[in-house]
């Protein structure tokens, strides 16, 4: 019951908070409303008992993907009518991909109905189950090349996008940190010995 | 009398009641370490430190320093800036606030007390820090001020840049532990100060603490505010009460750090001395005490820290978090794997 409660809850602020982020003006608040959207999804997400998934959407999306994301946004100087124009521009990518998505969900609940659901439904698991040890185990027995295929086309990724955006300008003054590192007292600092004035 | 117990024994109150006892703990921990810190910078510098407010028959002058400054704050007008965002501007200090103080649901404080003991607990306490910084990003762009602007994007910076360095260091302790559970990591340092993952993993927590101290932007890491250079940084527009939200938010979050690395790298709430002393001693036996002790040793840390080092420039902030930190905890993960492959330290019992 409480479940209950808490889920049409949290799907309230979730269709909220989507729609918050195609219908606001400003680019922050689409950014922050965004924010709420995966907020309230990893909430949903506990409520299955998905906890590793729902703190691993926090911790990349909302603690990485989505700062570096506002940070952008809010540098740049956006042009909002530009914007506003192509919302009518594409609205029709939108609709279409809204009707797909909305045809996706009838077709799983109506395979529910006819008996050929093959996830047979989210049991309830005891209480000392730990979905972060099944998956881990999981991950790293049988699927194990796959997951480490992901990573290596991660790395990739991470090695092209520096590579893209590393360009040498010319006449850069850069600090050689070794150099500073390597300054001596001597280099830097003369003692003198200064004879005392003699007092007439 | 019969009913009143009976709904005491609900988890559900049960709980709440703990959720209360320790925000309520946190705050006042806050306000006294604010005394604390300045006292003990007033004696590095060979001042006196606040010694005006109240005492305790005679003894310690000035003791309720930190509540007259919360009063002063409370009845200060709370000055909103005509080109601010209104909203926003009233919701980052919030923002900045909870992260730091939700993340103590997790922390184990004794071995039968931790309000929330969760599997992934660690991946939580890494997730919630990671918000934090939202308060910090919202508070310079609401107030529309330069000034806040510029010490936004430095402690963002500066945060994404540590806390990659802290994630990697915490999957050196994940690897020692075998366990995501805060609670299961204090308990496998068990035995004596020498089996604490310090020894082992001592790479580790020094970036780990370091990282800390970016993290939170406290000196010398701390050009968010850089009073010198961008007079306060992200909270520059904040007066009364929202910038007392900011304050209790920073001291949080130094106080949940220390208690953090009191967890991972010094045994949390287990005594040092146990396994060499009899096992019924008080002085071997776990509990809130060491715990609180060893909090208490890492927050003069921090304010040894501030008395004594010069403001880090920018630029050798972020080579150092890049460049230093995390290459040396990618080294450290590679020689626990060695570690492990021959069972040495942590790994001993286990291989």
């Amino acid at each position: 019951m409480l479940v209950m409660i808490l889920f049409y809850a949290f799907s309230a602020v979730l269709i909220a908070a989507a729609l918050g982020v195609i219908t606001t003006r400003n680019p922050v608040y689409s950014a922050l409303c965004l924010v709420l959207a995966f907020f309230t999804s990893a909430c949903i997400w506990i409520l299955i008992e998905a906890e590793f998934l729902a703190i691993v959407l926090v911790l990349v999306y909302v603690g990485a993907v989505m700062v570096l994301f506002l940070f952008v946004v809010m540098m740049l100087d956006i042009n909002v009518e530009e914007l506003r124009s192509g919302f009518t521009r594409y609205a029709w990518l939108g609709w279409l991909t809204a009707f797909v998505v909305i045809l996706e969900l009838v077709g799983v609940l109506a395979a529910r109905r006819l008996g050929v659901d093959a996830t047979q439904g989210t049991v309830p698991v005891p209480a000392d189950y730990s979905n972060t040890h099944e998956l881990g185990t999981v991950l790293y027995t049988q699927y194990v090349y796959a997951f480490e295929l992901a990573a290596v086309l991660l790395l990739v990724a991470i090695v092209a996008a520096i590579a893209l955006t590393m360009r040498r300008r010319q006449g850069l003054k850069v600090q050689d940190i070794s150099a500073q590192v390597a300054v001596r007292r001597e280099d830097r600092v003369r003692l003198v010995r200064i004879e005392p004035e003699k007092r007439p | 009398m019969q009913p009143i117990f009976d709904l005491l024994a609900l988890p559900v109150v049960q709980t709440t009641i703990w959720i209360l006892v320790v925000t309520v703990s946190v705050i006042l921990a806050v306000a006294f370490s604010v005394l604390f810190e300045r006292k003990i910078i007033g004696w590095m510098q060979l001042r006196k430190g606040p010694n005006r407010v109240g005492s305790i028959f005679g003894f310690w002058p000035g003791v309720f320093q930190a509540f007259a400054d919360v009063l002063k704050l409370l009845i200060k007008e709370v000055v909103v800036p005509a080109q601010a965002n209104k909203v926003m501007f009233a919701l980052a200090p919030i923002i900045a606030l909870v992260p730091a103080l939700a993340t103590w649901a997790v922390v184990p404080l004794s071995p039968d007390l931790v309000i929330a003991n969760i599997d992934a607990g660690l991946l939580y306490v890494l997730a919630l820090t990671s918000t934090g910084i939202y308060g910090v990003i919202i508070a310079g762009w609401a107030a529309n001020s330069k000034y806040a602007m510029l010490g936004a994007m430095r402690s963002a910076a500066q945060m994404v840049a540590y806390e990659i360095a802290m994630g990697f260091a915490l999957v050196g302790v994940v690897m020692a532990s075998g366990s995501l559970n805060l609670g299961a990591i204090v308990q496998q340092q068990a035995g004596g100060m020498l089996t604490w993952n310090i020894i082992w993993l001592f790479p580790l927590a020094l970036v780990y603490i370091i990282s800390g101290v970016a993290e939170t932007n406290r000196l010398p890491f701390d050009v968010a505010e850089g009073e010198s250079e961008i007079v306060a940084g992200f909270h520059v527009e904040y007066s009364g009460i929202a910038f007392a939200l900011f304050f209790l938010a920073e001291y949080a979050n130094m106080l949940l750090i220390s208690a953090l690395t009191a967890v991972f790298f010094f045994g949390g709430w287990l005594s040092p001395f146990d396994g060499y002393l009899p096992a019924d001693n008080w002085l071997a036996r776990p509990g809130f005490p060491w715990l609180g002790i060893k909090i208490s040793a890492f927050m003069f840390f921090y304010f040894w820290l501030r008395a004594t080092y010069p403001r880090y420039r920018y630029d050798q902030i972020m080579r150092l978090g890049w460049k230093v930190l995390i290459p040396i905890t990618l080294v450290w993960i590679a020689v626990e794997g060695v570690m492990a492959h021959f069972g040495v330290g942590p790994w001993r019992a286990a291989g």
